[in-house]
């Protein structure tokens, strides 16, 4: 259904460019991701398509979709965060379950589908790898203060957030982006993940 | 009324990777409870990382993987009993405190084991069963002076009642002051109601700013 060619455009969505130069190390590795990835591409409207499919009509063939793109991902930062090669496996078939049984609290308005799963498998990895709790806000709690409210000009929609996202990942220099990735995906600590491509500060864009 | 000293970008990109150990993750959600544009910043911190997850290498799943998930989908919901979510311990909440905080205080915080530290300054540990730094409430009465001092390592310190000023600033419910070596400060509480803060100390993570300047170009967004 996604096939590579066809992540850039869906007509009406924010379009997702990825505007590496060819050759870039990174767009190489991206297209090396594909190949192993029988969903093909990230469109991030679509997959958000198939999380609301998942959560309104309990659609087991939309979350195959979802499971095929995200399962082998999870597993991966399982992995990296200590988790041996049959737990990594076992939590990160929780993981989805977790995604089907608790799709109806995802708020598309909120987030987007490959952030919330993100944020599941997170709290999934804290609750079993770390045997700890992850203390969260409660925006029913009476002391919640919620927030102001925002002219509907003024607010950006999570497809723009994300597209913005994809942009500044393009742009910016591929070590920045790998420390980056290495603090969300291998539990580096503060500035160890830098010093260990050895990326001069001064290269840092900010 | 929203907070105007915030935690560092540091510790707030740490809790949306999930790497911030448990105690200060209390102080950090409580302060994100009362605080929209903190929210803000983690949530966005959190985009990225649901961004990132799809340039993660992905590792093969089991032959099968799928076929299990989706049969065990069938029987989660025959099995499952619809529970709704725990609802806060009742409180006497006088101090209309947030959660998370309250789940980690069983009853009222004056039921509390509090210790006095000083002339009107008292302080209670809570959440003692978790690992990492030590967490607890300080109570400091009133106009109380409490005596200049320095810290011998890093202190997270936000105001849920009350408040008080020292040298950096006043603050009050919802702000927090990070102290590491090089403070020395005396705080006054402020006049007319009792200050009540939530303390993290001892082990409390170093920010080097150094993350929160990797990803500020996605912050900026």
């Amino acid at each position: 259904m996604f096939g590579v060619q066809e992540r850039i455009d869906v007509p009406t969505r924010p379009v997702v460019v990825i505007r590496d130069a060819p050759g870039n190390r990174r767009d190489q590795s991206s297209l090396a991701v594909q190949k192993i990835c029988t969903s093909g591409g990230y469109d991030t409207a679509a997959m958000t398509e198939l999380l609301v499919a998942v959560a309104e009509q309990k659609d087991k063939a939309a979350f195959s979709q979802l499971f095929a793109h995200y399962a082998p991902r999870i597993k991966s930062y399982l992995m990296r965060q200590g988790a041996n090669q049959a737990l990594a496996e076992e939590l990160s078939q929780e993981a989805m379950l977790t995604v089907w049984r608790k799709a109806d609290r995802f708020d598309r308005s909120k987030a987007a589908a490959g952030t919330w799963i993100f944020a599941v498998a997170r709290n999934l990895r804290i609750d079993a790898l770390r045997k700890e709790n992850r203390p969260n806000f409660d925006p029913n709690d009476p002391a919640f203060v919620p927030e102001p409210e925002t002219a509907p000009d003024a607010a950006v929609s999570i497809g723009e957030t994300q597209s913005r996202i994809r942009n500044v990942i393009a742009t910016l220099p591929i070590e920045q982006v790998e420390v980056v990735r290495l603090f969300f995906y291998e539990d580096k600590p503060h500035g160890e993940a830098a010093q260990e491509l050895g990326l001069p500060l001064g290269t840092v864009k900010s | 009324m929203t907070a105007h000293h915030h935690p560092s970008d540091d510790i707030l990109l740490s809790y949306a990777a999930g790497s911030l150990d448990e105690p200060t993750s209390i102080l950090i959600a409580t302060h994100l409870a009362l605080c929209p544009a903190c929210r803000e910043q983690v949530s966005k911190a959190e985009s990225v990382g649901g961004e990132l997850l799809n340039d993660v290498k992905p590792v093969a799943i089991q032959d099968g993987a799928l076929d299990v998930v989706l049969a065990r989908l069938d029987e989660g919901e025959r099995g499952q009993i619809n529970v709704p979510a725990p609802a806060a311990v009742p409180h006497d909440n006088d101090l209309n405190l947030p959660r998370p905080l309250t789940d980690y205080i069983d009853g009222s915080t004056k039921s509390l084991p509090w210790r006095w530290l000083g002339p009107s300054v008292h302080y209670a540990p809570i959440a003692s069963h978790t690992k990492g730094p030590k967490v607890g409430l300080l109570r400091i009465a009133p106009g109380t002076r409490v005596p200049m001092h320095g810290h011998s390592g890093n202190e997270l310190t936000m105001v849920l009642a009350g408040g008080y000023t020292d040298g950096t600033g006043n603050y009050t419910r919802g702000d927090v002051e990070a102290a590491d070596d090089g403070l020395v400060h005396q705080p006054i509480a402020d006049a007319g109601e009792e200050c009540v803060c939530l303390v993290v100390t001892e082990g409390v993570l170093q920010p080097t700013g150094l993350i929160a300047r990797l990803v500020q170009p996605f912050l900026r967004i």
